[in-house]
């Protein structure tokens, strides 16, 4: 039934983009349709083949034939919870996290050496908003869509509100991504930062976005448990306040309904004020509040103790939300934004340093009495690196809005190296715990594949983005310095290509430190995937005790078996 | 709804609504007797690990 839906909706978007290529004189737009139509050509494959097994299994269990039936049930039915979405979701994170990492290293490697730029499609230009995208939209959002239906059903015991609405969320996000990506590499863009997608693309977003909220409201309305945990405030606020930023930015006019170009709503000024409005509460509520929802659930859980201060959480939710979103303008320092506009983006991007702050000692000091855990395990490690990341990046953030620092940061490799601290130490590392906390759980298995490639990824992970954000921070430097040096005659000594030129041997280390930080993704997909498969590699003695001993851990699956027994 | 209208209730009634807003939550979270409430409410992740039951 599930997947039958799934097979028509599917079956409607490839007759919704022949209709594209048919109507539309837009090259663009038709080239789009076509590679589209081929993504979803397969994808219809996929989904008719799964309803084919589903009512195999449905017929089977009918008949009466137990013994068959139980083999070939799929260890979702009869659950408690509708986990079957996130299971996907899992996978979906770990897929795009490795395609986003891999596509940040080619531009890394193009920024390092300018000849591996493959015109038109494959070049420097297309590829970055296919990497930002990646990693944010398609990774972190698939870690945050997923995470925010596993905890939203434990911290509320109810199942997942709408039936098929979850996975049409899932589904239509997944879609939203191949359409972005593919735009991205044929050269459609709106030219906002990290809101390049054209029109149709944001109309289909806001779609699928308010069907999320729906999801998630309704399992809260539907919740047996009184109090709404804070970790859904969290998540609650990320998903209202990306729709509202998301819909104000993209307000646009598209130039022909069969066409792929459109023009903003705003000019000038404000147009970059609005778009700054929206970049940095992309970061304020897409890669902080979410990912702070995922902290107050995931932390506790692995440590397996309460929240530091529940009150503590309470007052820092409110005023993070309440500061971030005037923060955007010291984005537009020195440029032709008012000033006192721009002073006040800086004061409240100073203020923010208490409500970060504020969370991070309150996930750290979760650990409080249970130190002695992070010697055994890895999966806490990364939490605590990843908070300790949040504070450092957050930490850094503020500094750099000062207009006085900003005068030298702003424009230079110094932001990029902010950006991936938070981005890769943050994000990166509390993704990767929640995975690896969720994989055995979702999959009904006692453990993971190895704890020994846990810690494996977690040390290239950290030494990858030490690399990476120390040689930023040289390359921000000199290249600022570089820009404001003037000869005693008032002359600028150096031109743009100086600066290019001088920053070449940070420009291949930072390509070194993200490609550590990719092997350490690929050992995670690896490890996920035989997770999955069932198994074990390395004895356990010490890595994943807590996993071990948690008392809703099914019998061990067989090695190698692909169905887990059932309780 | 002009430009200057929307300026001057953002400066003043605008501000005293979120500024009172902030105060009440942080008057109420702190408000002496919730901390079992609270403790109460920091159990819920752990309380069960519902998941194959």
């Amino acid at each position: 039934m599930k997947s039958g839906f799934l097979t028509l909706v599917i079956a409607a978007l490839a007759v919704l983009a022949l209709g594209a290529v048919a109507r539309s004189s837009d090259p663009l737009l038709v080239q789009q349709a076509v590679l589209v139509g081929a993504v979803l050509v397969l994808a219809l494959v996929f989904a008719v083949r799964g309803t084919a097994k589903e009512m195999s299994n449905d017929t089977l269990a009918k008949s009466g034939w137990q013994g068959v039936a139980k083999k070939n049930t799929p260890l979702w039915v009869n659950e408690k919870y509708s986990d079957t979405v996130v299971r996907y979701g899992v996978v979906a994170t770990a897929f795009w996290g490795v395609v986003g990492l891999l596509v940040g290293v080619v531009v890394a490697l193009q920024l390092a050496w300018p000849q591996f730029n493959i015109e038109p499609w494959l070049n420097f230009g297309r590829l970055r908003p296919l990497h930002t995208s990646a990693v944010i939209f398609a990774f972190g959002g698939n870690a945050l869509i997923m995470s925010s239906f596993y905890v939203v059903q434990r911290t509320t015991g109810a199942r997942l509100f709408g039936g098929i609405l979850p996975w049409f969320v899932f589904w239509g996000y997944q879609f939203f991504i191949v359409l972005a990506a593919t735009g991205y590499i044929l050269g459609i863009t709106q030219g906002r930062e990290y809101a390049e997608p054209e029109w149709y693309v944001d109309l289909w977003i806001t779609i699928v976005w308010v069907a999320y909220l729906l999801v998630f409201l309704g399992t809260l309305f539907k919740r047996k448990e009184p109090h709404i945990y804070v970790a859904n405030w969290f998540y609650l606020a990320f998903i209202v306040t990306v729709a509202m930023l998301h819909v104000v930015n993209n307000l646009a006019v598209p130039v022909s309904f069969v066409g792929i170009k459109s023009y903003s709503a705003f000019a000038g000024v404000q147009d970059a004020l609005v778009q700054w409005w929206y970049g940095h509460n992309a970061v304020g509520f897409f890669l902080t509040a979410g990912f702070l929802g995922m902290m107050y659930y995931f932390v506790p859980k692995q440590a397996n103790r309460p929240v530091y201060s529940y009150r503590l959480s309470i007052i820092h939710f409110w005023a993070l939300i309440f500061l971030y979103i005037w923060a955007g303008p010291h984005h537009l320092h020195y440029t032709a934004l008012p000033d006192w506009a721009q002073t006040l983006g800086m004061v409240f991007s100073i203020m923010l340093w208490m409500p970060s702050w504020g969370g991070m000692i309150n996930g750290l000091m979760t650990l409080s009495g249970a130190w002695h855990k992070l010697r055994t395990d890895p999966i806490l490690r990364m939490f605590v690196l990843s908070i300790a990341f949040y504070g450092m990046s957050t930490f850094e953030g503020p500094v750099m809005s000062i207009k006085s620092v900003n005068s030298l940061s702003h424009y230079t490799d110094w932001t990029i190296g902010h950006v991936h601290s938070g981005a890769l130490g943050w994000v990166g590392m509390i993704s990767f715990g929640v995975i690896y906390f969720l994989t055995p759980r979702l999959w009904n298995r006692s453990r993971l594949y190895s704890m020994r490639l846990v810690n494996w990824h977690l040390w290239l992970a950290t030494i990858g983005i030490v690399i990476y954000a120390a040689v930023m921070w040289v390359a921000g430097i000199t290249q600022g310095l570089m820009w404001r040096e003037y000869d005693p005659q008032g002359f600028l000594v150096n031109s743009f290509i100086d600066t290019v030129s001088a920053l070449h041997p940070e420009y291949v280390m930072r390509m070194v430190g993200g490609l550590l930080y990719l092997l350490g993704g690929l050992l995670m997909a690896f490890n996920v995937f035989m997770t999955i498969r069932g198994g074990a590699w390395d004895q356990q003695e010490d890595g994943g005790s807590t996993q071990q001993t948690d008392a809703s851990a099914a019998p061990v699956a067989g090695a190698g078996a692909g169905n887990a027994a059932i309780a | 709804m002009t430009y200057d209208f929307l300026r001057q209730f953002a400066d003043s009634w605008g501000l005293l609504f979120l500024f009172v807003f902030f105060v009440g939550v942080v008057v109420l979270t702190l408000w002496p007797g919730r901390q079992q409430q609270f403790d109460e409410a920091a159990q819920i992740p752990l309380k069960k690990d519902d998941h194959h039951e």
